[in-house]
Parts: structure tokens; sequence; C-alpha cells
């Protein structure tokens, strides 16, 4: 593309260069395409499938739906910044763990919209956890293991916070 | 369902996935974030008209775009012009003629995905827009002219057994409609073509079912031999049929030969719904005769699954249709007529269930509509008439897999019913769910039944045989296979087998491709069987070589030495030894090819042993109805299925829910809406399909009796839970509202209209 363009973005807490980019490209794009940050997916690029959510200063957002270039200022956090330590968090360790994940493809989505939701509420019924997915579409599971895993790590918060 | 952990990650454990860590953390590689140096992006070029002829082409714009670096056409094409997995029928690029909306006109490869959107944009394309056949009842009564050179009619086949002129008292008869579904698996196709230095050959990493049937399709387009062309598999977001036909493997290979760089092309949404073919929609008509005791006496049916413009795999479904007419049931005499036809309409193929989907939706209206007319419960009617292991289905095959159906429908009626509905439910558990539009007074509770039988791997003297080799060395097995992992989890089956087998922990398994034998489709409920029997097979010849190198070291006869967990026994003496220490030093290695028996062609009466086995699924759902809005919520669904074996519980739970939810979609959501030849809804907003508040509670039970066929007594589990659960669901439907429904996904409309 002839456009050039340079920017900067602060990826799960690192200043990343982007440049010579084509100003119309989405975050989604840029994380995977450029930083190269491959965990977050694109099934829809039209914010309907949630597999590309990341956090923009903590808020859970369709990245595919925001063009790269307006988010430089924010804080943005994907998958790949949920262990830096190359160990698991307890909602990646319950997906293995339950079952939860057969193609893998929605999982990346999903840990990021747990771990969101968890975050703000540390209790959440049945309800609230079905709506709180509900924007990430699953073809495979139809979600049976994917509710497990969210009710086990609930219930291990829980008993170790007792 | 509890699942219980076993202290080793054998047969019967619910061993987890190898790629399950990578794929949380995001650091799994899917085909789509694949990288090379210097790479091109590839785009195509696809016709927004159903049915015309091209006049001329003119790439020249494209071409001036800076950043573009080839752009290609029909005219570029140096092998066969076409392909296609059972008749060659489908262009790699059109060249003269479009026949459905989508279809591929050329290709360019460029610096960056929005530089090929210009250069597409930039091609210039003048059609001669024609009258698009869309009835496939056109199709049949020979209307309208031939479309394609094959002609209108993919195949016809007929099914006479029995006394065609039998009849009883009570007949009961009804047209089923099925709507087009799409497999929309999450992982769009995408593929990274690398070319030899040379020029001479390509290497392809793609997310496909079956390496090799691609390999032979791309190598015959490319004009080169096959082992120029090796396919490696990308990491694959699900396929569920959508990836058994080819669709930017050619174009992708052929843009890097062309342009000597890597090249790679993924498709948006949008494009793969016009980029892979559907679940045929399908009209059924049945006539089913029935003693007063609602014993069924005879079946007629008329089935018309549209294949759209491109045969793909459609006679093979069609075969599935007709020869499922009957179900889990007994039926003496039958006659059915059915066709696959070509229209412009999408193409249509594979997807889970492949046929038999179509009919079981149109044969449990019919029991349903049998009981009505008899009086007789809808359970005890499908009871009185179950097939059973040895009795003849309408082809003349004898049935001789184990068929526990009497089990399935029993268990699952065993499963509690869900709590009713209180007075003051949470408005997300209302139909209608997160748009909160539901009102409690208009809601009305309906109960349904679907039981079904499903044919696993290909069929009509088809040998999709699979391949798989063992290597044990130092005490570590790796294995080989080109059994493509779609999810379904074969990656865990595979080590799983080993560690039975050969009593050895650490098991891997090399990269899928092809540098080992194919090991056929991941399809048609055929992986566990057919390379698990590769595993298997492999690993017990392994075992036998280390048997006798045992045994000779020890002074112990082979044939007496088992394994016990993860030592070597002497299974009529003292002698133990660990595996670990017997194979020290020690490498041994084994291919073994999976055949499974062979199968025979339908003759022109639709007679003949076409199968090679079947499993069976009894479903009973629950619905809440809002009879004002036409909402409907799956309440629950119970479910009892006949696996043959549990090899890993949580796999086959995975699977169940799975494929539940695929079924839920096609019964109350999921429609490709076509009008004349032009799909209306190519994208995640408008088609819509199950999600976290859509899932009903799943109570499962599955029933164990193992298939002697089987090479470990177990039968494929992926299809059985999509098929009888959609007429399940839309049976609660019409118990609800108490108004027949006959087809498939309904919509509001057919609820409150
Ligand atoms: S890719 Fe962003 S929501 Fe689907
Ligand atoms: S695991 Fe395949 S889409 Fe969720």
């Amino acid at each position: 593309m002839s456009q050039h363009e340079y920017y900067s973005l602060t990826v799960n807490g690192e200043q990343h260069p982007v440049q010579d980019a084509w100003i119309g490209e989405s975050l989604l794009y840029v994380l995977r395409e450029r930083l190269g940050l491959p965990g977050s997916k694109g099934a829809c690029e039209q914010g309907e499938c949630g597999s590309c959510t990341v956090y923009i200063d903590n808020a859970a957002v369709c990245s595919c739906l925001v063009m790269a270039a307006t988010a430089v200022g924010s804080q943005i956090a994907t998958v790949e910044g949920l262990n830096t330590d190359g160990s698991l968090t307890d909602v990646q360790q319950a997906f293995v763990t339950e079952g939860a994940v057969q193609c893998g493809f929605c999982t990346p989505g999903l840990v990021m919209a747990v771990h969101h939701l968890l975050d703000h509420n540390d209790s959440p019924n049945e309800q609230e956890v079905k709506e709180a997915l509900s924007g990430n579409i699953c073809r495979c599971t139809g979600y049976g293991r994917i509710f497990a895993a969210v009710e086990s790590v609930i219930s291990v918060r829980k008993s170790s916070a007792s | 369902m509890t699942i219980t952990k076993t202290h080793r990650d054998v047969l019967g454990a619910s061993a987890l996935r190898p790629d399950g860590v990578a794929k949380v953390q995001g650091d799994f590689s899917f085909s789509s974030d694949l990288h090379a140096e210097n790479m091109l992006w590839g785009a195509t070029l696809r016709s927004p008209h159903p049915y015309a002829r091209i006049i001329s082409i003119d790439l020249s714009g494209a071409w001036k775009i800076a950043g573009v670096e080839c752009v290609i056409t029909a005219d570029d094409v140096p092998g066969q012009l076409t392909y296609g997995l059972i008749s060659e029928d489908q262009p790699v690029f059109a060249k003269d003629v479009v026949r459905y909306m989508g279809e591929p006109i050329a290709a360019v490869a460029a610096d960056h995905p929005e530089t090929c959107r210009r250069a597409l944009a930039a091609i210039k394309v003048e059609y001669e827009i024609l009258e698009p056949l869309t009835d496939p009842e056109r199709a049949i009564d020979g209307s309208h002219p031939d479309i394609h050179p094959d002609g209108n009619i993919i195949r016809h086949q007929r099914i006479v057994s029995g006394d065609i002129t039998a009849t009883a008292p009570i007949v009961v008869e009804g047209t089923y409609d099925i709507g087009m579904q799409d497999q929309a698996f999450l992982g769009t196709e995408s593929a990274l073509a690398l070319p030899d230095h040379d020029g001479s050959g390509i290497e392809v990493f793609v997310a496909t079912q079956w390496l090799h049937e691609d390999r032979k399709q791309m190598a015959k387009c490319l004009g080169l031999p096959e082992e120029k062309v090796r396919l490696v598999l990308g990491g694959v977001g699900g396929a569920f049929g959508a990836r058994e036909d080819i669709s930017l493997q050619v174009h992708t290979a052929l843009l890097a030969l062309r342009t000597g760089r890597p090249v790679k092309m993924q498709y948006g949404r949008e494009e793969s719904f016009f980029g892979h073919v559907h679940r045929h929609p399908a009209q059924i008509w049945m006539r089913h005769h029935a003693t007063e005791d609602g014993r069924i006496v005879k079946i007629e049916a008329r089935m018309v699954f549209d294949g759209g413009a491109y045969s793909s795999t459609s006679s093979a479904v069609l075969i599935n249709g007709v020869t499922h007419t009957q179900g889990p049931y007994q039926c003496p005499n039958a006659v059915v007529d059915g066709y696959a036809t070509r229209t412009n309409n999408p193409p249509c193929g594979a997807m889970r269930g492949f046929g038999v989907v179509q009919a079981c939706f149109a044969h449990e209206g019919q029991m349903d509509k049998l009981a009505v007319a008899t009086g007789i419960d809808e359970v005890e009617i499908r009871l009185r008439n179950i097939i059973h292991t040895g009795d003849t289905m309408i082809t003349g095959q004898v049935l001789e897999s184990v068929a526990p159906v009497e089990r399935c429908i029993r268990e699952t009626a065993a499963l509690p019913l869900p709590a009713e509905m209180s007075s003051h439910p949470h408005e997300l558990d209302l139909p209608g769910g997160s748009g909160r539009t539901a009102d409690r007074r208009h809601i009305v509770r309906g109960i349904g039944w679907g039981v079904s039988m499903k044919n696993l791997m290909y069929s009509e003297g088809f040998d999709d045989y699979s391949t798989a080799r063992c290597t044990l060395t130092n005490g570590k097995v790796e294995l080989k296979f080109a059994t493509s992992e779609v999810g379904q989890g074969f990656v865990t089956l595979a080590p799983q087998i080993a560690r039975s087998i050969l009593g050895v922990d650490d098991v891997t398994y090399d990269t899928i491709d092809t540098q080992i034998g194919s090991a056929g489709s991941t399809s048609a409920s055929r992986q566990t069987w057919m390379s698990g029997g590769a595993v298997d097979g492999a690993c017990r010849l392994v075992r036998e070589r280390l048997f006798e190198h045992v045994g000779a070291l020890h002074g112990v006869d082979p044939l007496r030495l088992g394994i016990d967990d993860t030592d070597i026994i002497d299974t009529i003496g003292d002698f133990r030894i660990s595996v670990q220490e017997a194979c020290a030093d020690l490498s041994i290695s084994e291919t073994f090819e999976y055949h499974h028996r062979p199968t025979e062609d339908l003759d022109e009466n639709g007679q003949g042993n076409c199968h090679v086995a079947f499993a069976f699924v009894a479903h009973r759902a629950v619905v809440d109805v809002d009879i004002e809005l036409g909402l409907v919520k799956v309440v629950q669904i119970a479910t009892a299925q006949d696996v043959g074996r549990v090899l890993n519980p949580m796999s086959v739970v995975g699977q169940i829910e799975g494929g539940i939810a695929q079924g839920l979609g096609l019964a109350v959501m999921e429609e490709i809406i076509v009008k004349d030849g032009k799909v209306r809804n190519p994208s995640f907003t408008d088609y819509l399909l199950p999600t976290a508040l859509d899932a009903p509670q799943v109570l499962i039970s599955m029933i164990e009796e193992p298939d002697p066929q089987a090479p470990m007594g177990a039968k494929g589990v992926g299809e059985a839970p999509c098929i009888s659960v959609t007429p399940a669901i839309v049976a609660a439907i019409r118990n609800a509202i108490g108004k027949p429904i006959d087809r498939c996904p309904v919509r509001p409309q057919d609820i409150c209209f």
C-alpha cells in the first residue's frame, strides 16, 4: 500500500511501533499481521463472533471493529498478555481441563471474555455467565464444556477466597 | 455428566487435548496465522450473478495498481480446467459462463489485502445475464435448458423393495422442507502456498478435511505430478463438511507458482459463505402405510435434494437420503424416488449428517403423524417399529451393526424432565433471550421426540482406507498419520490408543501431512473407526515385534506375553518387565493400512449392500414457545446415543453437545436465504447461529454395546448428535402450539400464522 503512516500502540504493556501501515487497518489486522500477535482471531470481522476480543483500557471490545490508529494512547491487552511467564491462568487451565476447547478458534476470545466477566463479577449466576458469553460464538462445543470451565473457576476462586 | 480421570491417559480416560494449552494461549497456529518471508496476499474475484455468460474480462485495470504482482483467470490454469470430489464438473475459474453467485472468475496476488481488494474492483467483466434455473422441480421436469454439459439432474435413484402394491388401514403423508444450512466453522478458508525454488513443485499449508484428496485434485489442475504437491495441515478452525471440497487450494498454489513467491489466501466471512458448499435444502414427500396397531407396512417417498450449480458430493448425499427413508424402523415394502438436481443456486455438498438429516426430518414427522392417526403414544409407536440387528433394510442389506435402538429410546425417556417454568422466570430464560421481548403469559411448553440411524464411513463400493505409522524408540512412541484434526480430537485419541496397546506413556505425533499414505476424510463419523483402526493396527504390529524381541531375550514364548499397564508380562507365568526397560535401545517402526469391509453400489432398484455400519440415537426436546411472538427457547435436550464403546468420555460429551447445538440451529434459526439464486444473508449478522443463551440443558446417556466390526468396538460419534435433535425440537414446537409445522428452521411466521 502506498499510504505511509507511523504510530505506536501499547500492547500488553509494551510499546509497538507500527510503520508503513495503511490507515484503514483494523486493530485486529495490525495485531495479527504487523505486531506478530496472532492470538486474537477473526471469524466475522463484523463484531458478531467475539473471537477477536481484546481489552482497550480494560473494556472488552471486538478488535475487528476498532481502527488501530484510534487506539493510540490506550492500553491494549490481548490473550498473549494474560500470562507472560508462559503459565496458564485459572481460566485457561479450566478450559483445557474441562474440555472447553475443540478446534480452539473461538477460545482466545472466550478466555478474554471469561476473564473480563470474572474481573467485574466474582460470583455470576448462570444467566449472567450466559449473557456475558453470548457475544462469543463457538461452533464446536455447544457451550456445555465452556460453562463447566467457568463454573469450575468460580468455585475454585470461591473456595480459595474463603 | 461427571467425567472421571484415570491415572493414565489410555482408552476410556478423559485424556486432555495435546493442543489444548497452545489453543488457550492463542499460541496454536491456525492456517490463517501462517506467514512467510516475502509473502503476497491472494484474493478472488467472484460472480455477482447466479447465471450469466461472460462476454469479456478486462484485467488491465488490476495490473496497473501498484503492488499487484499477478492476475490470473481460467486461461492461466496449466492442467485440468475443472475439479470435483465425485465428478470433475466444477471449473477452477469460470471461463464462458458463471453458474452460481460467487463463482470464481479471477484471482490476484498483491502486497496487501487492501491492494487485492482494489485490484479486484478494477477488473472489468462484461456479462450477459441469463435466466437462472432456481426451482429444482424444473431441473427434473426438463422445462429449463441444461445449465451444464452434464445436464440438470446430478443423480436419480429409486428404491423399490417388497410388495409395492401393499397397503394398510392407516395412511399418513406429509411434505417436509429442510432449509439450506451453513457449516459456519469459525476459522474461514485459508492457505499458505510456498513454491519450490526451481518452480517445479509446491508446498501448501491448508485447513482441510482430507489432505490426499486435495492433493490429487490440485495436482491435476496445476499440471504437476502428485509428488510435486506437498500438503501440510494448517491448524483447522472447525470443518463440519465444508472443507471436504477444495476451495482456494488451486488458486493459492497457482498464484504462488506464477509469482515464485509465497502466497497466502484467506476468505472473509462473506466470501466463506460463497467459498464452500452447504447442506442441501430438500423437499421430501412421504406416505406411510401402517396397521391399526401402528406397525409400518409400506413407505412411499419422493426426495428432491437441490445440489446447486456443481455436483460436489450430491450423488452420495442423495444415496444417504434415500437409503435412510425408513429411519431406525422396520419397513417391509418401500417405493422411493430421489433426485439430486443441478440449479443456479449455491452448490451444496457435505455437512455433518450428510443427507440423513433431511431424511430423518421427514421420517420423524411421519412417526408423529402415525402416532396421532393410531392414537398411540409417540414413544410407543417408535418402539413398536424399531429395527434390530439382522433385519433386512429397504436396500436389501441386512443390518449387521449392533442396533440398540430400544435402549436409545428407553434411556432417553428415563432421563429427568426439566422443572416447570416458574411463575417469575428470569427474562433471559424466556424465548427471545436477551431481546427480553417474551411475555410469560403467552408461553407454552412442548415436548417432542426424534430417533435416527446414521451410516458410518463411505458407501457404495468406496474404499476409504486409512494409514498410520507407529515408531517405538527407546521407550517413546511417535505416531504418524495424515488424519485431519479439525477439532474433533483425533490427536487426543491416537496417543490414547498407543498407550493402551504398548504400555508407553510418552506418545507424540508427527506433523500431519502427505508424507504418509492417505487417512481418508475427516467426515462420515469415520476417523475413530478408520484412522483409529490404522493406529491400532500399527501399534499392534509394533507390539508383536516387541514381544518377539523380549521373548527371545528372556526365553518366553512371545505368544504368552501381554501388556499389563506399563509392564510386559507372561500371561501364564511370573515373568514381568517394564516396557521402558524392555525397549531400551530398541527402535521398531510399522505402518498399517486399515480397510473397512467392502460395500457395493446400489442397482437401479436401490438394492445393494451399500453401507458399512450404522449408529443410532434418540433425542427428546423440551421447548418453551411464545405463541404471540413466534419465539422459541429450547429448554432441554435429553439423548441416549449408541457409541459402541466410550474411548474418551469428555470428547464424546463435546461431540454430543456440539452436534446438538448445530441441530438446534437448523431447527429454529439457521438458514441461508436464497432468492432468485442470490444469497441474501452471507454474514454472521444475518445468518443466525446458536449462542450461549440458546444452549439448552443437555442430558446424556451413552450406550456402550461394543460393535464387533469396529476395530476398538467404538462407533463414530460425530454426526448422530445433530440428526434427530432437529425433528425432536420441531415436534416439541408442534406439541406446544398444536399446529402442523413441516419445515425447518421454524420461523416466527410458522408459529404465529
Ligand atoms: S472477528 Fe471481530 S467479532 Fe468476529
Ligand atoms: S472450539 Fe471450535 S469454535 Fe469453539
